[in-house]
């Protein structure tokens, strides 16, 4: 059988010796002046999630688009699964999956009549179709909502059936852009258990992501980008900790007293705390933290001072937070209010105190 | 440029595998026709050009202007001057639908899925075409009841009769490429509605749709004969009164039909090819 056809029952090897599933070039796209992708490189080893962090307009759907054949680039070499994007696109569709930031299932069907179609797109026999829908309706808990247009979906049973429909090929290269922005917390982790259940059999991931807490769950490594080139790139904890790990976050239950306790703070001398911020809009005091010791001793000092606290948590650092730490620069949309996911980071990764 | 300079990744063979055969291009196809008359299904007031236009129309050419344009009492042969002309005009103005239905397509993700996976870029407008075809004869059926309730009598022979009805759909299959080419161009599904009446308006009025273009100025007269419109009412209509010549008009009308889809076609599944 050829490589990467979707009647086998297991997952092709796509490349010889568990090398690399997704091998990016010196990518190039531009759009008139704006240079969506400009020059990027990148790898994804095969059976792993490769995490692409970056704001809007980083250049991350121009990316994806063109290695999944929906964009010819200005320039560079791609090749996935052993196929080269540009050279070989009718065969790299057969070993691809792609879901994107907006549900790609047609909305007026119910989701078995898109996922059987797209089985029969993919040359299923009609029996083989019908089985595969049903089955994969199970899987993303959409049974009971099989019959249903698509339309009347929630946004996450909607993406739900985005990741059924990719999944039916049993694609070798699963790309998803962006797949939870959009996403209440609960939808968000039904999301992600798919996706991890997707790699521990065998899948090799393309993740975008704006989310520092996404990349953290799913990815093994991390590429980070902005304007369309590559800033940083590793596994994703040798990027938290140049980023600097977490932020302790401090509420006071006098705001008033928010300069007094970084003074408190910064006067104690604590090992490895540097930096405490009084963010008064917020009426909370922010402290960079890298270890649970560090949280236990910031809270003991301010205790022994005697100030009175009113709530406290620690969040990941947000995208900006990220790039300040490995550009020394905001991200290039902070100006047009930041990425929506600051607030949402920060509500995930709440702890009570 | 840097990738020059680095080591190309290794790819498998230099071909690209997998072009489709033709049974798995047909099921494809078929999948998509079915995708296309499911909505429908879902959404039956799309189906309202089909089934009111041919009533609302007959009634209001026959008994509005029909006097006027045939002389008082003389509908019944206008009857049979009409119908066979508003076959030439369904088939137009529900090729028209199809550019808003594939602008419509296009703003939804689920193009974006199709163009990743592995079927021909054409089956997804040819499929589009092969549900229209039927819609198209669903009007056509209906035009024709309607006919025949006003009195519309069958002078030629059946297989003229029938010869008729595959000469409009014919060239109504064809005109579908050219609003296909206008939907994917345009941005907005009231742009395509917008210059597709700029194009329909003169075309179906300067014809012989309506009116013998007899009672016309010259130079208009001189447009209604290259019209194709008028080719294909006057092929219908001289093989449904069995009277008049049928080869000319006919072979004019299929002349036409060639034509507009070996330049639309193309030149639509490539904009469709590239369309981002």
């Amino acid at each position: 059988m050829a490589p990467g056809t979707v009647r086998g029952m297991t997952r092709q090897t796509i490349t010889t010796k568990g090398g690399n599933a997704v091998e990016v070039r010196g990518l190039v796209k531009h759009f008139g002046e704006v240079k969506a992708v400009d020059g990027v490189d990148l790898d994804v080893k095969e059976g792993t999630v490769l995490g692409v962090l970056g704001p809007n307009g980083a250049g991350k759907t121009t990316l994806v688009r063109c290695l999944s054949t929906l964009l010819v680039p200005d320039a560079g070499h791609a090749v996935v699964a052993g196929y080269d994007v540009v050279r070989q696109p009718r065969a790299l569709r057969r070993t691809i999956g792609l879901t994107g930031q907006y549900a790609s299932v047609d909305e007026k069907l119910s989701g078995w009549e898109n996922l059987y179609m797209i089985g029969r797109l993919l040359d299923l026999s009609r029996k083989d179709a019908r089985g595969r829908a049903d089955e994969m309706l199970e899987r993303f808990s959409l049974t009971e909502a099989a019959k249903r247009p698509a339309a009347k979906y929630s946004g996450g049973m909607r993406r739900r059936l985005d990741l059924a429909a990719s999944m039916i090929g049993r694609p070798a290269v699963l790309y998803l852009d962006e797949p939870t922005t959009g996403l209440d917390p609960r939808t968000r982790n039904e999301v992600w258990e798919e996706v991890q259940r997707m790699v521990r059999e065998g899948a090799t991931v393309l993740l975008t992501t704006q989310y520092m807490e996404e990349a953290e769950q799913l990815a093994n490594e991390l590429t980070v980008i902005d304007r369309g080139r590559v800033i940083a790139e590793g596994r994703v904890d040798e990027l938290k900790a140049k980023v600097g790990g977490r932020t302790l976050q401090i509420r006071p239950a006098d705001a008033g007293e928010l300069d007094r306790m970084v003074g408190a703070i910064a006067q104690a001398g604590l090992d490895g705390i540097a930096g405490a911020t009084a963010d008064h809009d917020g009426g909370v005091v922010n402290v960079p933290i890298i270890s649970d010791e560090q949280l236990t001793a910031v809270v003991g000092v301010l205790g022994a001072r005697g100030f009175a606290l009113a709530g406290i948590s620690t969040h990941l650092p947000s995208l900006d937070e990220v790039f300040l730490a490995i550009t020394g620069q905001k991200t290039s949309d902070a100006a047009d209010g930041g990425p929506a996911g600051d607030a949402a980071d920060q509500q995930y990764a709440e702890v009570t105190a | 440029m840097s990738a020059a300079t680095m080591t190309a990744p290794v790819t498998r063979s230099g071909a690209d595998e997998g072009r489709i055969g033709l049974r798995n291009n047909l099921r494809h196809i078929g999948a998509l026709a079915r995708r296309n008359a499911l909505q429908i299904k879902q959404d039956p007031e799309s189906m309202f050009d089909v089934l009111l236009m041919p009533v609302i129309f007959i009634l209001l050419f026959v008994y509005v202007f029909g006097g006027a344009i045939a002389g008082r009492g003389n509908q019944q042969e206008y009857v049979q001057y009409l119908v066979p002309g508003m076959m030439a005009m369904m088939g137009m103005n529900i090729a028209m639908a199809v550019g808003t239905g594939v602008n419509e397509d296009f703003r939804k993700g689920v193009m974006d899925r199709f163009r990743t996976m592995p079927i021909a870029r054409s089956s997804v407008l040819i499929a589009k075409i092969v549900v229209e075809i039927v819609r198209m004869l669903i009007a056509t059926t209906i035009l024709l009841g309607m006919g025949f309730l006003l009195g519309l009598e069958i002078r030629g022979s059946v297989l003229e009769f029938l010869g008729a009805i595959v000469l409009a759909t014919v060239f109504g299959a064809a005109l579908m490429w050219i609003f296909i080419l206008l939907g994917l161009a345009v941005k907005t599904p009231q742009a395509v509605q917008g210059m597709a009446m700029l194009v329909l308006m003169p075309l179906q009025f300067g014809s012989s749709i309506f009116a013998p273009p007899t009672s016309m100025p010259g130079w208009l007269e001189g447009f209604t004969k290259v019209n194709p419109l008028s080719n294909l009412a006057d092929a219908a209509r001289a093989l449904i009164n069995g009277q008049g010549a049928v080869a000319h008009p006919v072979l004019v009308t299929l002349g036409w039909a060639v034509a507009i889809t070996a330049v639309t076609m193309p030149l639509a599944v490539a904009k469709f090819r590239s369309k981002t």
